[in-house]
């Protein structure tokens, strides 16, 4: 089993574990964790698969996509965490309620 | 006369002004009405002088800071983009002018709305002007963010509720995006859309790739069945935001799959490339009468105008069985009417659903109780925005379906033809439901507030420009043609300048 294989079978199972955590958890927190989960998953994908050739000096910019996609994913999380905290001092609730749309 | 600015320099300034005016709107809240407007002149202006520069010179290409690709980041221009450029700095000074007089009312959110709202141009603008999937990437995500903040704006139980629903839709959207980049990169080792249109070749990783990219696309775009954030979220938000959302921030991830199509995956044949335009059209037409039939439901007017979005977005999707894997021209720039025509329209039409909330305190649709006496402009703007969504001539919505049934004509795709008609005449219905209602006085007669008059013309010139499109055929045809968007790759063009 090839190195760029394991990668893209851990990172395809981190997107998979995260996915369905997305779908399935109702609470608000683990929803937010599960697209971080998500987030490692391709970002294992896009540092594991970046091309090699065998003795040369390793691709950069999937790093630095990587690093940008990080810096993405931490903004977003901490604009989701606000709007979950500010979900729960206005109804107090932590997950999302189905029927928004009919007031 | 020679030009002080080129092309180049107006591709630029569509990026920095919206987000330099965005950090000084952040820092100087008590400015930030009169930046933001000012801002707002500024971005049309720069649109402007790059659609002259386009129609002169061609297609563009600008190497920022001087770094081409495959290193540097570069900017592109082609008709497609220049069209919903325009259609953007239209919506947003329209809205930009609008905002001030809504918010004199909500003090606590117009301090937040302007640095948001120009992150949201900002993100827009280099979403049309990017020529490298990663930097879309991080466009699409800016845009996302700060849209979901923006419904999040009126902090109400379902505003939130709506908003959080939005914003996690929207992640995990472009995570899928994301995805197909990094697929791309490993399959084709490079971002850029040119360079990946002549490496790119039908197999696994192609097809990977635009499944995962189409499916985070369709999620953003609210295609039937992806659709179910829009009305919560649309219907939520203030109305200068709903304004936005419905009429730009949706564009946006069409334009990207649109793009993404056209340059690198219509050519590749194969099954998918030809079951992938149907399944689309399938949906598109399902999304149709589903939304204007949820639209006619409706008991709150800004709900039915975001349910009359699902429908109209649908339409944006029968382009693709229409226009077909040999591009057929007319069906795309079918949709693109569309587009620009649903962006001035139910701007247009959701700023007057704002007048009519201001004024009554509620948007029932059963209770508008004579406003069509007594604010007579603000339904002028819903009628004349209602007629581009029905699709009646002279409109820019006419002049999208007419092409659109033209294409389902001549391919005998009775079908799609027949969902076009029906369509217009569900619209039709929902567009006189309201102002049914709006010339039926209640049984208790109603007190209103006042309504200022820049809420009320900005919304009556924008649904002025939906139907002045009808018109613009002259030169907004071959504005569209600029670069060939629909035709060749876009790497064969890029080279000629």
């Amino acid at each position: 089993m090839s190195s760029v294989l394991v990668f893209a079978l851990a990172g395809l199972g981190l997107i998979g574990l995260g996915l369905y955590g997305l779908l399935v958890q109702r609470h608000l927190l683990r929803k937010v964790l599960a697209f971080n989960v998500i987030s490692s998953g391709i970002f294992l994908l896009l540092a594991g698969l970046a091309r090699r050739a065998p003795g040369a000096e390793p691709d950069p910019v999937p790093q630095a996509m990587v690093l940008t996609g990080i810096v993405v994913a931490v903004a977003a999380t901490a604009l989701a965490l606000a709007m979950m905290l500010a979900l729960r001092s206005a109804t107090g609730r932590t997950r999302l309620e189905d029927h928004g749309d009919e007031d | 006369m020679p030009m002080l600015l080129n092309g180049a320099d107006w591709a630029t300034a569509l990026v920095f002004v919206p987000l330099l005016a965005a950090l000084a709107c952040f820092l100087v809240p008590r400015a930030a009405d009169w930046l933001g407007v000012l801002a707002a002149l500024l971005i049309l202006l720069a649109t402007l002088g790059l659609v002259q520069d386009l129609l002169s010179d061609g297609p563009l290409r600008v190497a920022v800071g001087g770094w081409g690709a495959p290193l540097g980041i570069d900017l592109w221009a082609d008709g497609l983009s220049a069209a919903l450029l325009l259609m953007t700095a239209l919506v947003g000074l329209g809205v930009s002018v609008y905002a001030p007089g809504y918010f004199a009312a909500h003090p606590q959110q117009q301090r937040w709305f302007w640095p948001l709202w120009l992150l949201l141009w900002t993100a827009l603008n280099g979403l049309y002007l990017s020529a490298d999937l990663f930097n879309l990437y991080v466009m699409l995500e800016v845009l996302g963010l700060s849209a979901a903040a923006l419904t999040a704006l009126s902090g109400s139980a379902t505003g939130l509720n709506a908003a959080m629903r939005y914003l996690l839709v929207s992640l995990l959207g472009s995570a899928a995006y994301l995805l197909g980049v990094a697929l791309l990169y490993h399959g084709y080792g490079t971002v850029d859309i040119a360079l990946l249109g002549q490496r790119i070749e039908a197999g696994a990783v192609a097809t990977t790739a635009l499944l995962v990219m189409a499916a985070g696309l369709l999620l953003k775009t609210a295609l039937l069945p992806f659709h179910f954030w829009l009305p919560p979220a649309h219907g939520s938000a203030p109305a200068p935001v709903s304004a936005l959302l419905s009429a730009l921030v949706i564009k946006a991830s069409f334009y990207l799959l649109l793009r993404l199509w056209l340059d690198l995956f219509s050519g590749l044949g194969g099954l998918l490339a030809a079951l992938l335009p149907e399944l689309l059209g399938l949906l598109g037409a399902a999304a149709v009468l589903w939304g204007s039939v949820q639209a006619l439901r409706q008991r709150r007017l800004k709900l039915l105008i975001a349910y009359s979005t699902v429908a109209q977005i649908g339409y944006l999707f029968l382009g693709f069985p229409l226009a077909g894997v040999q591009a057929e021209e007319v069906a795309w720039r079918a949709v693109l009417y569309l587009a620009l025509a649903h962006g001035l329209a139910k701007a247009a039409m959701f700023l007057s659903a704002g007048n009519l909330l201001q004024f009554a305190g509620h948007d029932r649709i059963a209770d508008l109780d004579r406003a069509v006496q007594r604010l007579p402009l603000t339904l002028t703007a819903f009628v004349l925005g209602g007629i581009s969504i029905m699709g009646l001539p002279p409109s820019g919505g006419f002049v999208g379906k007419w092409l659109l049934l033209e294409s389902a004509f001549t391919q005998g795709r009775w079908g799609f033809a027949i969902v076009v008609l029906l369509g217009g005449v569900l619209a039709a219905g929902y567009v006189f439901k309201v102002v049914g209602y709006a010339f039926t006085p209640t049984e208790i007669a109603q007190e209103g507030e006042a309504v200022p008059l820049r809420m009320q013309w900005s919304a009556l010139l924008l649904a002025f420009g939906a139907i002045l499109l009808g018109f613009s055929a002259p030169w907004l045809w071959p504005l569209l043609g600029v670069g060939d968007p629909f035709g060749l790759p876009i790497a064969e063009v890029g080279a000629a300048r």
